[in-house]
């Protein structure tokens, strides 16, 4: 890859750096900022992300939003995702996005079950 | 036929013949498809690790109350540690991706730099995971297991957890560690912990402020705390005996599940780390031997960084699936 061949945009075209390394900053800047908005986060749990939203806590979901978000950037611009063919992007991130979904999917759906088995059933844990 | 298409035998030859399938090279294509399925390996365990959050979804432990350390200062800061070591990755994945650029231009004192750099980052969080597993396995306070495994915390007045050595009543004990001398020669046991269950019950029924703290969490994402009455009367039915740190069969801040899955998904993560380390060593020396100069390529370092970032990607995954939510 010839050293200028970089896509230089982020967030869809709004942010343009001059060069790779400035991109690279930029992009570190991103990602510190939500470390330390998750972290401030996960001190202060404020009460008002503690409604449940769809089986979960909102706070939580705000957590795995911004996590996905930061693995995208490192993937995208970190790991170069972005200047490689879109095939060969769909190939690796797809297939991962796929069978990581469906395995979650299952194994978390088990667990709420067997979580019920224990506080509906017969079983004495507390004693 | 005239109109068949000759194919030329340059063409057959995919990656031998100067054109590359998906414009990529064979090493990096193939360092994809292993950060691939290593990525199914971590997803496997954080997935597991969920299976067994939901399974007890209402007794397992709270981060903030189990990683609440910090290096040379004493007190209780949640998250400020884990954050650091965040942090720390995050700037090695930097330092990592610019020695890539620095080798897309072919600067070597840059990569050399840089290299150096995403070292040292990749030896501090080593580290730091190395002090972040020697505290949770030393534990701080100290707890009581009750006969059907529950751990209970014992709180004083303020709502601050208050460790067993600074309440515990000496008793009479004729129970003595068994070691392989003094017996049956093919048993023994691990050192037994510092105070019997009797000697914490005395010193918590001499302290009339001191209440427990139960593993159930409530409605508020809090422990449930019991009233001095409930309090006794539960540490007398159903305590069993003193739990101090955390190991492989008994964990002082809640299920030992929270443990066995803590040393096995960062100890497999931290073994990562060790391994990228070594790489990055490797090339490394390769750079200040003026290999890849000689090849004409960085390529080594990209494919290198490549795996490096995969590791930062796994630790942001881990960072919140046990420290935030």
């Amino acid at each position: 890859m010839a050293a200028d061949a970089h896509k230089l945009a982020i967030f869809r075209g709004l942010v343009k750096f001059k060069s790779n390394t400035q991109k690279i900053w930029g992009v570190l800047i991103f990602l510190s900022i939500i470390t330390a908005i998750e972290v401030l986060l996960g001190i202060y749990k404020p009460e008002i992300f503690n409604a449940q939203v769809l089986g979960m806590k909102a706070l939580n979901w705000i957590f795995i939003i911004l996590t996905i978000v930061k693995a995208y950037y490192i993937t995208w611009d970190f790991m170069h995702m972005r200047d490689e063919m879109a095939s060969f992007r769909r190939m690796v991130v797809w297939t991962g996005v796929f069978l990581i979904s469906y395995l979650i999917f299952i194994i978390l759906q088990e667990g709420g079950y067997v979580e019920s088995v224990f506080a509906n059933g017969f079983v004495k844990t507390d004693f | 036929m005239d109109t068949t298409v000759v194919k030329t035998s340059a063409e057959n030859k995919r990656w031998g013949g100067g054109t590359e399938p998906l414009k990529t090279s064979y090493g990096k294509m193939m360092m994809w498809f292993f950060i691939t399925s290593d990525a199914l390996t971590f997803a496997g365990f954080l997935a597991a690790y969920g299976f067994s959050r939901f399974k007890f979804a209402d007794s397992w432990p709270i981060a903030d109350n189990v990683f609440t350390h910090v290096p040379f200062i004493h007190g209780n800061y949640p998250m400020i540690f884990v954050a650091f070591m965040t942090f720390i990755l995050i700037m090695s994945s930097v330092t990592m991706v610019l020695a890539v650029d620095a080798g897309h231009h072919k600067n070597k004192a840059k990569v050399t730099l840089y290299m150096f750099l995403t070292i040292i980052g990749g030896l501090v969080f080593v580290g730091s995971q190395a002090y972040e597993w020697t505290t949770f396995i030393k534990g701080t306070y100290g707890a009581v297991a009750t006969k059907g495994g529950n751990i209970l915390h014992i709180m004083d007045a303020d709502g601050h957890q208050v460790a067993l050595k600074d309440f515990a009543i000496a008793q009479d004990s004729d129970r003595e560690r068994h070691e392989s001398r003094t017996g049956l020669w093919f048993t023994s046991e691990k050192a037994l912990p510092s105070y019997t269950f009797d000697e914490v019950l005395a010193g918590f029924k001499a302290n009339p402020d001191l209440v427990v703290r139960t593993t159930y969490t409530a409605g508020d994402g809090h422990k449930t705390m019991l009233s001095r009455s409930e309090s006794l009367r539960e540490l007398e039915t159903k305590g069993k005996n003193v739990v101090e740190g955390a190991n492989l069969r008994q964990n002082e801040y809640g299920s030992p599940l929270f443990a066995n899955y803590f040393f096995f998904i960062t100890g497999f993560h931290g073994f990562h780390v060790s391994i990228g380390i070594l790489l990055n060593i490797i090339i490394f020396f390769n750079v200040l031997l003026g290999t890849y100069e000689r090849r004409g390529s960085y390529e080594m370092v990209e494919k290198v960084g490549l795996y490096w970032h995969f590791v930062d990607l796994v630790w942001v995954f881990v960072f919140t699936f046990f420290y935030l939510v």
